[in-house]
């Protein structure tokens, strides 16, 4: 009985011995407004819609990525390209295209299906907002900017294929990883240069 | 400075000592709560409070602006008068003890301190054994179920933790042959009675533990079977002065176990050319640090466990310290 | 004398709440104010060791308990059920009886000489109770275990009378068992007991 008493005091000490060592522990925790973490390359967040080097729309409004949507998060209206006003290459173009971020489980169904590697998804990630409207994403703030570059288009990769499959996130988008989106592997460098949509 | 203070009425100078004192242990209580919240985040690997002000140093400010706006509620069922009061009776009594206690002492060597009383340590004892009622009063007068079962703990822990509290108070007394709290710091210059009075002093840590109501002993606030314990109903400025009575408290403990056990502001190995003062406060921070590992390593007691360890662990073993330390000074001390 | 008024005052106005007062807590708190006050009276009179010692076992401890028990009673707030109004015919005759014996004391009192301290220093918290003044501790101490030992040592054997009545009036009933495994077996014999006897259906 004693000695089990004394044990005791034994496993208190122990524990404190403990709570002290962890106090001079690195604590893992990145502050995040201020310091930003790196995200996978191919991480899922919020959508763009890309253009062609000669600002021309990708997308060609066939509504493929609507029905391949899980969520029934994309509402794609298509219409013809008037000759003297071409939006994009095709026949047709997407004169509504609108996601509904707060329904939208960020699998990246979309951008499998799209035949034109039109939509997209970037890794930016920060889009609360106060009213439930204003995650209806429609092109105004989908469509990249003209001025915002293109990625990589596939027909410029090596046998339309994606060489390399792990940086394709890296590409895919107009988001510019290295040019600081996000950060080194402890997310010290800021996030100080934002391009792009959905400011 | 001496000759102002000579010149000065009495009452003018223990108003200006209190006005001073008060501020001091205010200030102190805010940054001892931010320490304390620091460093359980560290031992939780957490980075702690630290959005307002550089290392969160202005988070007492903004705790109080945000106690002082909340709304102050008072539930249907309550006493309104006690429970208005009963806040106010913890702070009065945690605040007065500071009436006494000396943090230094002129080269002459007399006390700083407001007054010096004869009966210094009782003193303490009895403004302590009034602050239970702050808790008890509070919380029956809240008039619901967690608040009344709260106090009823604290008051049943307290009493019980105050009797090997008292005694193992009795041991330095007997070694310093007087209940004055700087005849006692003084009487340390040689050993600090932490070293005679080892089993006393830990006694003194854990019902000091118990008295405050801190982890582990905190079943008069234990949020997991309590929700708030004692303080359920209190909301804005009155959670505030129980909040603050606390960790005053908390700070009167670390006093208390500076002046009886580690010497006061007597320096240890003759490090005497850093002024007392500054020993006071060291090893009042150590014994605060102290406190707050406790909270971040031990889970809290079960209740009953609580009653029997203070009666049947430790009141015997206060007891026999007691005795063996009469014994000693009787046949060879002195 | 300014402060003997002041102090007086309160005590008699908390007395008083403490007997008129509707709810028991209220009784309690009046008490407290009643006891604090008495403390601050036997500062003014040096008597510092007794003021402590006054708020330490009776408002620390005695009148925690007090509280502790009404409160575990009335914990719906609720007032006393009012008596009758009308006080019995037999207060008359006791109330008068009292008085008579308080007046003997007060003349006794004031007849007898008792040793009172020059003057009460002037700041309730300032120099009093040097060592060898009157009502200092270690004064009292030698009082309470040199002259006073034979009634100190009655009461203290008197308290523990009752310490130990009360613990055999409430105590538990069940016997008392020493570690776990006995405490196992007691409870196996009681069952057996019951099963012997017919069982508990
Ligand atoms: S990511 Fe998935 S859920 Fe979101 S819009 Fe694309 S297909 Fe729909
Ligand atoms: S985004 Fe792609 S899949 Fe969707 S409508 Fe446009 S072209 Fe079709």
């Amino acid at each position: 009985m004693m000695r089990k008493r004394l044990y005791n005091i034994g496993a208190i000490l122990q524990g404190l011995g403990i709570t002290f060592k962890f106090m001079f522990r690195r604590q893992p925790t990145v502050p995040y407004p201020s310091v930003m973490k790196q995200h996978a390359p191919r991480f899922h967040g919020l959508h763009e819609l890309r253009r062609y080097a000669d600002g021309k729309e990708r997308c060609i409004g066939c509504e493929l990525c609507s029905s391949a949507c899980p969520a029934n998060a994309i509402t794609v209206i298509g219409a013809e390209n008037a000759p003297e006003d071409r939006r994009s290459p095709g026949e047709r173009y997407a004169a509504r295209y609108e996601i509904d971020e707060l329904r939208c489980i960020f699998c990246g169904l979309c951008e499998e299906a799209c035949p034109t590697d039109a939509i997209v998804l970037t890794p930016r990630f920060e889009m609360s907002d106060y009213r439930r409207g204003s995650f209806i994403y429609s092109k105004d703030r989908l469509l990249v900017p003209p001025e915002a570059g293109v990625g990589t288009p596939p027909d410029e990769r090596p046998n339309g294929i994606p060489a390399d499959l792990g940086r394709v996130a890296e590409v895919k988008s107009t988001v510019d990883i290295a040019a600081g989106y996000s950060a080194t592997n402890r997310g010290e460098v800021l996030k100080t240069h934002r391009r792009g949509l959905a400011g | 400075m001496d000759a102002v203070m000579n010149a000065a009425p009495l009452w003018v100078v223990i108003l200006v000592k209190s006005a001073v004192l008060l501020l001091v242990v205010v200030t102190t209580f805010a940054y001892a709560m931010l320490f304390e919240r620091k460093i359980l985040a560290w031992m939780q690997l957490r980075p702690g409070p630290n959005r307002v002000g550089p290392w969160g140093l202005l988070q007492p400010a903004a705790d109080a602006a945000k106690l002082i706006l909340k709304e102050d509620l008072t539930p249907k069922t309550a006493d309104p008068l006690i429970y208005r009061l009963a806040p106010f009776i913890s702070l009065l009594t945690a605040f007065s003890v500071y009436a006494i206690i000396p943090f230094g002492a002129s080269a002459d060597g007399s006390a700083w301190a407001i007054g010096n009383v004869n009966a210094g340590i009782l003193f303490v004892m009895a403004i302590a054994s009034l602050g239970i009622y702050g808790i008890s009063l509070g919380g029956w007068a809240s008039g619901s179920k967690f608040p009344l079962l709260g106090s009823v703990r604290s008051t049943a822990q307290m009493i019980s933790y105050e009797l090997s509290m008292s005694l193992s108070f009795v041991g330095v007394l007997i070694l310093a042959g007087t209940t004055s709290l700087d005849g006692i710091v003084n009487a340390q210059q040689r050993w600090w009675f932490l070293l005679p009075q080892f089993v006393g002093f830990v006694i003194y840590v854990i019902t000091a533990v118990a008295e405050t109501n801190r982890t582990p002993f905190d079943l008069v606030e234990a949020e997991t079977e309590l929700v708030g314990g004692f303080h359920t109903e209190y909301s804005g400025l009155r959670f505030g002065l129980f909040f603050i009575a606390e960790y005053v408290n908390m700070l009167t403990v670390a006093c208390i176990a500076t002046l009886l056990f580690l010497g006061g502001w007597n320096a240890p190995f003759g490090l005497g050319m850093v002024p007392g003062i500054v020993w006071f406060i060291a090893k009042v921070a150590c014994f605060m640090f102290f406190y707050i590992w406790l909270r971040g390593t031990l889970p809290r007691f079960r209740y009953d466990r609580l009653m029997a360890f203070g009666w049947k662990v430790l009141l015997p073993i206060a007891t026999l310290n007691l005795i063996a330390t009469a014994v000693w000074v009787a046949y060879w001390g002195k | 004398m300014i402060a003997f008024w002041v102090i007086s005052i309160v005590m008699v106005a908390s007395a008083v709440a403490t007997v008129t007062a509707k709810k028991p807590v209220y009784s309690v708190v009046a008490l407290l104010l009643n006891f604090a006050a008495l403390a601050a009276l036997y500062i003014t009179l040096s008597a510092e060791f007794l003021a402590v010692m006054q708020i330490i076992v009776y408002s620390g401890a005695i009148l925690m308990l007090f509280l502790f028990v009404i409160a575990l009673l009335s914990s719906g707030v609720s007032s006393f059920n009012v008596g009758p109004d009308r006080m019995p015919k037999a207060a008359i005759p006791a109330a008068l009886v009292i008085a008579i014996a308080l007046g003997f004391v007060v003349y006794g009192l004031s007849n007898a000489s008792i040793a009172t301290p020059a003057a009460p220093s002037g700041s309730a918290l300032g120099p009093v109770g040097s060592a060898d003044v009157f009502g200092s501790v270690s004064d009292f101490g030698k009082a309470l275990f040199t002259t006073h030992l034979l009634p100190f040592e009655i009461t203290a054997l008197i308290l523990m009378v009752a310490v130990v009545g009360v613990v055999l009036l409430a105590g538990d009933k069940t016997p008392f068992v020493g570690t776990r495994e006995r405490a196992r077996e007691v409870r196996r014999e009681m069952r057996e007991a019951i099963l012997r006897e017919g069982g508990v259906q």
